[in-house]
């Protein structure tokens, strides 16, 4: 017996070669459609090439072209698991460049609306998460929260997946009558499916085995590679835009952001899975706290008036007039804003001209950013971990694509 | 062999072949859908329909084997035809003859003939199971193969590796078992467990668990179903599977689940015997005579699927329970926590049975 | 922008404003509706970006977003808002390329402007300060045009290696076909 490493190439030197598969744009794993042209060495990744695009439709060049109303349907398609905190973060940023500021009672509706489209955003990525590990009826208890979920939702504004609820300056609608009795109805249920749910998997072994010290990042790479949201909170970076820019009335609740420690696919899960308890609890303050007054704001020039005002008010209606054939005047002037989406910080960019249409309305999607960092997080590990952590990367076509 | 025996193992045959086919099959279909629609909440199937008679959703399966039975024969370019075909052969017959040497009922006097409610009673039985079992992977890796497919090529991979790692696994796990019937009949050791105090699980216990654990992996389902794994290899080595050639696939499958619960029946359950009565006793509760054995050879039949139904339950509440492992962690599981735990099972086994602290059926 | 914008200067402009003359490297700040923001020569991007990482002041660790914003119109080049882009007629730039940073620690934001000419638009890629830019670039390329020198691997990510042009230019008419292309194998 020698010491010495034989120094030879395993590869060239038994005639093995990488097998090439293509996994996706339609795989069981790659909801939203995306493709990983993967290398694999028996069960091992050596090289990942993570392709997107397969679901872009030019949101900014048809955004170009709409009146700044006209965006709003096509926001509700970007992260369409939570398609309201879209519509809030554009029209946060339309009003911070008009200098508006929406009514109060608007803004707690605003929040109570963001927070149901996180928590569906959550329940999707996390039931998803446990599907494709092959759990399936936790899979289900999500989705029965998110369909009670949904249900609150249509009710508010009539639509369960795409809302198109919020308009610049105002809601489309106000919450129904008797809302709060339905949503403490809804949500005792809700924390009885999350008890189930965490039952079955969080200390369920297997579960945590392949979920630890998978696809982890730590805090300064996570940082380099431009996280946010969960995955950023999960590596142990308390960054959530709630807290530390907060916009609405945020600073008016009580509530904590879940911090994990390590940044692997276990802690990303665990973030998402306290973050909706987070939720509720904020849904439940604003609705105690949520003042009575106007949905609206008064000014007609931002806010299409009502039907009513706009057939009896010359006012209302020469605005009505004026809006409807050239957009909403917004003074020109470039701004960002961002929210915290459910994947993490949402800015919107918009560039105005003074026209009714925007000069660009660019949206700063979460998840590009961090499916950009599947290739660093998932090279060297076998193939089974791509599932998990792309799971909680949650790329969402519509968000990554555009 | 007279015609009386011929007669008698034709009618064994069919009865085993159509058990499995007949009712198992179809109906486990429909129990994985109603037992996981009742475990997540959910209705399950109740659509099929014949003249607006659902029946509680059990047409489904009539159903689904109408709709597989017209479907195309997909052969995939590329793919090795002959192969193509005979891989699912190979995957379901040797699961339908696993089931030859299982005992489904004790044996009784009819028409002064000696039934025998086993379609082979072999000295070896259950090394025979094993030896079968072992042949159903050729099917899986010879349809992988044949497939021409990457993603059926890693299954099949996947597969061979772990069916192969848990087929000794599961050999050891009974080990200690076969120490203390002293038999590799299957027969003998139901024969053994007349009374419920000699029941495998009584002293076996550690065994069961190895052994269930060990069965479903070596059955490829949830939480050890990697080589189907279809988040992660679509379908694996099925994926280029159609019609009749899939729904062999996964009626093997399926029978492979009916001979687990009916091989662990067998071994640790008592087989037929209903605990505290003992054959004899139950032909003459019933009244002795030929109408006597015939009632009692009904109701040990009775009572041995009853206890397959439950471990075949139990096996679907596992399924529908647990996410599934990755694919080194089913290989640990196999060779660093099961093995080395059955070894020292053997090992306590052996010295309990020496010094009397587990005594042996007689 | 009115006297009361710019009135209210942040410390993290000062800062920058220190560091870098104005006209030199430095051709505009403003922080119109309180987004701070730096107008810098396209040539110095990599010098301003370094500073603005490694100043222990400034940290900014997080980039957010690369993006372009293209101000050609059917009348020639033409800035959004005549007030905060008087820089953009005299460098006789058509593009802009927009970076935004935000540092963890001290919890600001910048946004970074580096005005580009039409016919070539280049810049260094600042891929190599922080590695998340990688596909914001390749998406600015993809969508623009604009070159990122220096970028690991710049290929279009968002649409097809066969599409003809750059769809998010003005220039580029919303109604715009491309040729079909058939499957490849």
């Amino acid at each position: 017996m020698t010491d010495k490493k034989p120094n030879v190439d395993f590869h060239s030197e038994h005639h093995t070669e990488l097998l090439t598969i293509n996994m996706g744009p339609s795989h069981p794993a790659t909801h939203g459609t995306v493709k990983f042209l993967v290398d694999l060495d028996g069960e091992i990744i050596s090289r990942i090439d993570v392709e997107v695009g397969y679901l872009h439709r030019g949101f900014e060049k048809e955004c170009e072209a709409q009146t700044w109303t006209g965006v709003f349907p096509y926001t509700d398609r970007l992260d369409y698991t939570a398609s309201v905190l879209n519509n809030v973060g554009y029209a946060l940023a339309v009003e911070k460049l008009i200098g508006i500021e929406a009514p109060e009672r608007c803004q707690y509706i605003r929040v109570i609306m963001s927070e149901m489209a996180r928590m569906s955003g959550h329940y999707t990525c996390l039931a998803a998460g446990a599907l494709e590990l092959g759990a399936m009826t936790a899979f289900l208890y999500f989705v029965e929260a998110r369909e009670l979920l949904w249900d609150l939702i249509e009710e508010v504004c009539g639509a369960r997946l795409t809302h198109n609820y919020v308009r610049i300056g105002g809601l489309t609608a106000d919450l129904p009558a008797g809302f709060g009795d339905r949503v403490a109805t809804v949500f005792a249920k809700n924390r009885e499916l999350w008890d189930e749910f965490a039952k079955l998997l969080l200390k369920n072994r297997i579960f945590v085995d392949r979920m630890r010290d998978v696809g982890g990042i730590s805090a300064t790479d996570a940082k380099a590679w431009g996280y946010s949201g969960p995955c950023m909170r999960a590596a142990g970076v308390a960054y959530d835009i709630r807290k530390t820019n907060p916009y609405l009335v945020y600073d008016r609740l009580d509530f904590e952001i879940p911090v994990g420690t390590t940044g692997d696919n276990y802690d990303r899960f665990m973030v998402r899975m306290y973050e909706l308890q987070q939720s509720m609890s904020i849904i439940e303050q604003c609705l105690v706290k949520m003042p009575e007054g106007p949905i609206n704001h008064n000014d007609p020039q931002w806010r299409q008036s009502s039907k009513d005002d706009i057939f009896t008010d010359m006012e209302s209606m020469i605005f009505h007039f004026k809006n409807e054939i050239n957009g909403v005047p917004v003074p020109a002037g470039e701004v960002y804003f961002p929210v915290e989406g459910a994947n993490g910080e949402l800015g919107f960019y918009l560039v105005s001209d003074g026209s009714g249409h925007p000069v660009k309305c660019r949206v700063r999607p979460p998840c590009f950013q961090l499916t950009s960092s599947v290739k660093y997080l998932i090279e060297g590990s076998m193939l089974a971990d791509l599932i998990p952590t792309f799971d909680m990367i949650n790329l969402i076509g519509g968000e990554c694509d555009r | 062999m007279d015609t009386a025996a011929i007669l008698e193992t034709g009618a064994k045959l069919a009865f085993v072949i159509g058990i499995n086919l007949g009712f198992f099959a179809p109906v486990l279909a429909w129990v994985e859908r109603k037992q996981s629609a009742v475990m997540q909440d959910r209705i399950g199937a109740n659509r099929a329909d014949i003249f607006g008679f659902t029946v509680i959703g059990l047409f489904h399966s009539l159903a689904d084997a109408l709709k597989l039975i017209f479907k195309e024969d997909f052969v995939p370019r590329g793919a090795d035809v002959t192969m193509h075909r005979l891989a699912p052969m190979i995957a379901l017959i040797p699961a339908l003859m696993g089931m030859a040497v299982i005992p489904f009922g004790g044996t009784y006097e009819i028409g002064g003939h000696a039934v025998n409610l086993v379609v082979a009673d072999l000295d070896m039985g259950l090394l025979f199971v094993f030896a079968i079992a072992s042949v159903a992977t050729y099917g899986v890796v010879i349809g992988a193969w044949a497939s021409n497919n990457n993603w059926s090529m890693l299954g099949g991979l996947r597969a061979a590796a772990q069916m192969f790692s848990y087929e000794v696994t599961m050999g050891l796990t009974i080990i200690g078992l076969l120490m203390y019937y002293q038999s590799l009949s299957l027969v003998e050791i139901v024969a053994k467990q007349e009374s419920f105090w000699n029941w495998g699980i009584i002293y076996q216990w550690p065994a069961f668990i190895l052994f269930l654990a060990c069965a479903i992996a070596e059955n490829k389902r949830v939480p050890f179903d990697i080589p189907e794994a279809e988040s992660e290899i679509v379908a694996g080595y099925f994926t280029e599977y159609s019609g009749m050639k899939f729904i062999m696939f996964w009626t093997a499958e399926f029978i492979e689940v009916v001979t687990i619960s009916a091989l662990c029946v067998v071994l640790f359950f008592g087989g037929h015997h209903c605990a505290f009565i003992s054959d004899a006793g139950l032909v003459a509760l019933f009244g002795g005579g030929d109408l006597g054995n015939i009632l009692a050879m009904l109701f040990g039949v009775a009572v041995f699927l009853v206890k397959v139904c439950v471990l075949i339950f139990i096996q679907m509440i596992i399924r529908w329970t647990l996410p599934r492992f990755r694919y080194d962690q089913v290989m640990m599981l196999g060779w660093k926590m099961i093995l080395p735990l059955s070894l020292v099972w053997i090992l306590f086994v052996g010295v309990a049975i020496l010094t009397g602290l587990m005594p042996t059926p007689a | 922008m009115s006297a009361k914008e710019t009135a209210k200067e942040s410390p993290l402009m000062a800062r920058v404003k220190a560091r870098f003359q104005k006209g030199d490297t430095l051709l505009f700040t403003h922080s119109f509706k309180g987004d701070d923001t730096v107008v810098v020569r396209a040539d110095e991007i990599l010098t301003v970006m370094d500073f603005l990482k490694s100043d222990p002041a400034l940290d900014f660790d997080i980039i957010l977003d690369v993006t372009v914003v293209d101000y050609w119109t059917k009348k020639g080049v033409r800035p959004a808002s005549a007030p905060l882009q008087p820089y953009l007629k005299e460098s006789g730039a058509r593009y802009e390329v927009v970076y935004h940073l935000y540092s963890v620690g001290k919890n600001h934001r910048i946004r970074v402007k580096a005005p580009l000419a039409a016919a070539t638009p280049q810049i260094n890629s600042v891929t190599s300060l922080w590695v998340g830019a990688d596909w914001l670039e390749r998406e600015a390329w993809d969508l623009y045009g604009v070159v990122f020198r220096g970028h690991p691997d710049l290929r279009r990510i968002l649409l097809y290696e066969a599409f003809q042009g750059h769809p998010l230019r003005k220039d580029y008419e919303k109604t715009a076909r491309q040729p079909l292309i058939g499957p490849r194998n």
